[in-house]
């Protein structure tokens, strides 16, 4: 049973409600109960949040969690941790799963599995194609309809390169107001790529990924978003020429929504001179100029939210030959952080864009805010200010997969409160009662 | 010395100097072969991923030279086929108690990694497209062995730039050593960033060969055409091989090379590879003379090259 519980003499900032302000939060029977200046705890557990932000939990809109299939580098238990421990109580467990997440069964297993957790909402991804095949389109009206009620669709790891089957899919997903995710990578141009296709990628002798391959299938994938009117976000943008096709297209009034990764924010394709596969990403680290674009359009907005693609591989994946490792990175722990260290983002903005603008985004009742009375508490309080150093061995994660390890950080999530219930007390994973 | 040579860039043009002075000494001109006992009791471990005769062998003879004790550890056949990773057959090897590993893998990098894995000296045999440094100093060798300076000489690399790690290598030794580096062929197969290389880039060899000192043919090979780099191998030829139609236009005292193995009638003809400007034999021997030295200043004991040589 949730506990009565007072946020108190935090800043609480809250886009949707365009407040940013010093308040107090009262939460009862997991639901925000009061919000104003000075007030009395009577019974209340209080959470001293003075000097700290108080803001609605963030949500992340691509996160591997590798259950079912490979619960080695992953599960959705120990997912659920990382995240509730970065200040996410909603996250979307991406459908390259084995067995693939493209059928009713399937994804109710990862929403019960995510209940049973208990430490965020754990929102399926369904496949946009049977097997991730890129053949045929995967019942998504099953998955839409099924309990796990799944409204957002991608083969993410892999692009749909067939225009007519993108086509089929933007339009059939209208039915149920659903949201397609196409990972954009022009297959004949990806042919063995290991990074970005680039200076560093001539130097290292290594088979590069030029921005083309991602630019061609957003702009095809534009295209059919205004064919058909259905609903399309571009996971993980990476270049400035995909961020010109996005701006371009939304000033059409095209419906397209986007994605950024907090490391395509800060690395850049330098970093794989060390030869060390932690670097190793899809889509690959890019040049300093690609990394301030998509700065600057995360802070305009053309880039509506910043998301984890938190993807964890087990450490004999990554000991390899950098051709040899697969793809990914942690992100949930570290997300927070990276984007107030490395970042101009304001802390308002921040907030809009890791919170409020995904919710809208995946129309997830409950998040995002506003945290007005009445609503579900899903809320977090973290210190802008203290610092901490990045430990892969002290994270969450099962995976140990992070390319910040030994980096000092900015920002540090201190309490995270799911549907009223405390699930992260002064940094560390709670079980909810004091 | 270095502890590992990764890349050609992990020496310095001093450093460079001095392995091709120790070469030189090592097994002087004209002389017989000689063996030098600095490396007994020094194991050296050949790591090869990928087939290679010249390479393996001529780093096997340079290390009995020295008199150390070589092991080909044949990967066919080994764990490694059973699905061993790179990490676990190279912490296997370091058991066995090796000084110095030479290593040759398909993957761009895997010699750098080893190199954090492992307390051995590691040499790059060749990894992916990456670098191939030996092949650099015994071709800096064979070039020093006809010029007295590499300042300003005119270095033209022909053909598959973009596959190559010899063109790295030589590429990065070369204008270390201040030489005037132009890299030839078609478009498809020069990286658009040698731009950012201090190298000059044409399609156009009839241009370049009347000014050349040195004419560096790479290997050109079939799958390039099957990747449709180029139309066909014969109009490769054509445009981008040197016959002898085209080796009259060079200078009387300019070199043509080639890393081996040729592929006699696409990138070179039969009748160039065998003019006497052609040291493509000499590059092989050279090979063992630059490693034998190379092992020698890695492995070795400072100051018994002197009394020896």
């Amino acid at each position: 049973m949730a506990e009565t519980l007072l946020i108190a003499g935090g800043r609480v900032v809250d886009p949707a409600a365009a407040r940013d302000a010093v308040l107090d939060v009262r939460i009862e029977r997991g639901r925000v109960a009061e919000i104003g200046p000075g007030l009395a705890p009577g019974g209340a557990r209080v959470i001293d949040a003075a000097g700290c932000v108080v803001a609605p939990g963030f949500v992340d809109l691509h996160t591997h969690l590798r259950e079912p299939g490979r619960e080695d580098a992953e599960t959705i238990e120990s997912g659920s941790r990382a995240a509730a421990l970065g200040g996410f109580t909603a996250i979307s467990a991406m459908a390259n799963t084995d067995p693939v997440a493209d059928s009713a069964g399937i994804v109710e297993q990862v929403w019960n599995l995510g209940r049973a957790a208990g430490l965020c909402d754990v929102h399926p991804v369904g496949a946009i194609t049977a097997g991730l095949r890129g053949e045929s389109l995967a019942e998504i009206g099953e998955m839409a309809n099924s309990a796990a009620k799944v409204t957002f669709f991608s083969d993410d790891g892999r692009c749909v390169g067939d225009a007519a089957l993108m086509r089929r899919a933007l339009e059939y997903a209208r039915a149920f107001d659903a949201v397609v995710a196409n990972h954009a990578e022009e297959a004949a141009l990806a042919d063995g790529w290991s990074m970005n296709e680039g200076d560093v990628s001539a130097l290292l002798g290594m088979r590069g990924l030029p921005a083309e391959a991602e630019e061609i299938i957003v702009a095809r994938d534009i295209m059919l978003a205004r064919l058909t009117g259905g609903r399309l976000h571009v996971p993980h943008v990476s270049t400035a020429g995909t961020v010109d096709l996005i701006r371009a297209a939304k000033a059409r009034g095209i419906p397209v929504t986007a994605e950024v990764t907090p490391h395509h924010l800060t690395l850049t394709e330098d970093a794989v001179r060390s030869f060390d596969p932690v670097y190793k990403v899809a889509p690959p680290l890019r040049t300093k100029p690609d990394v301030e674009a998509l700065r600057d359009a995360l802070a305009d907005g053309t880039i509506d939210c910043v998301a984890t693609d938190h993807a964890p591989h087990t450490r004999e994946s990554k000991d390899v030959e950098f051709d040899a490792a697969p793809c990914g990175m942690l992100g949930l722990e570290t997300a927070l952080s990276i984007v107030l260290t490395d970042t101009a983002l304001d802390v308002s903005t921040m907030v809009e864009r890791m919170s409020v603008a995904p919710a809208r985004i995946r129309r997830l009742a409950g998040q995002g805010g506003p945290i007005a009375e009445g609503a579900a508490a899903n809320l977090i309080v973290f210190d802008p200010a203290a610092t901490w150093t990045v430990e892969p061995n002290a994270l969450a994660s099962k995976s140990r997969n992070t390319p910040f390890a030994g980096r000092e950080l900015k920002g540090k999530v201190l309490w995270t409160i799911y549907r009223g219930r405390v699930v992260v007390a002064e940094g560390r994973i709670s079980n909810g009662e004091r | 010395m270095i502890k590992h040579l990764l890349d050609i860039t992990d020496l310095n043009p001093d450093g460079i100097q001095r392995i091709l002075e120790t070469a030189a000494n090592l097994q002087p001109e004209g002389g017989a072969i000689r063996k030098y006992p600095a490396l007994r009791n020094k194991t050296v471990v050949n790591l090869f991923y990928e087939s290679s005769t010249r390479t393996r062998t001529s780093f096997e003879l340079a290390a009995k030279r020295l008199s150390a004790d070589v092991v080909n550890f044949a990967v066919s056949g080994s764990s490694v086929d059973k699905g061993e990773s790179l990490k676990d057959t190279a912490q296997t090897i370091m058991a066995m108690g090796v000084d110095a590993i030479v290593i040759r893998h398909k993957a761009s990098g895997a010699p750098h990694r080893l190199a954090q894995w492992v307390d051995a000296h590691v040499i790059n045999a060749g990894d992916g497209m990456h670098q191939h440094p030996t092949q650099a100093l015994l071709d800096l060798f064979t070039i020093r062995q006809h010029f007295p300076s590499f300042e300003g000489l005119r270095v033209a690399i022909v053909g598959d730039v973009t596959h190559s790690r010899v063109a790295r290598s030589d590429v990065q030794a070369l204008t270390m050593m201040g030489a005037d580096v132009t890299l030839v062929g078609p478009p498809t197969l020069l990286p658009p960033q040698a731009e950012h290389w201090g190298v000059a880039t044409t399609a156009d060899l009839d241009a370049v060969l009347p000014k050349a000192d040195v004419v560096y043919l790479l290997r050109m090979q079939l799958e390039r055409q099957q990747a449709g780099f180029v139309p066909s191998l014969r109009e490769y030829s054509r445009l981008w091989g040197l016959d002898s139609a085209r080796a009259a236009m060079l200078k009387d005292d300019a070199l043509v090379m080639h890393p081996g193995p040729m592929n006699r009638g696409v990138e070179i003809s039969a009748e160039v590879a065998e003019l006497p400007r052609s040291m493509i034999i000499d590059q092989v021997t050279n090979g063992i003379k630059v490693r034998m030295a190379l092992l020698y200043l890695m492995l070795g004991t400072p100051g018994e090259v002197a009394a020896n040589g």
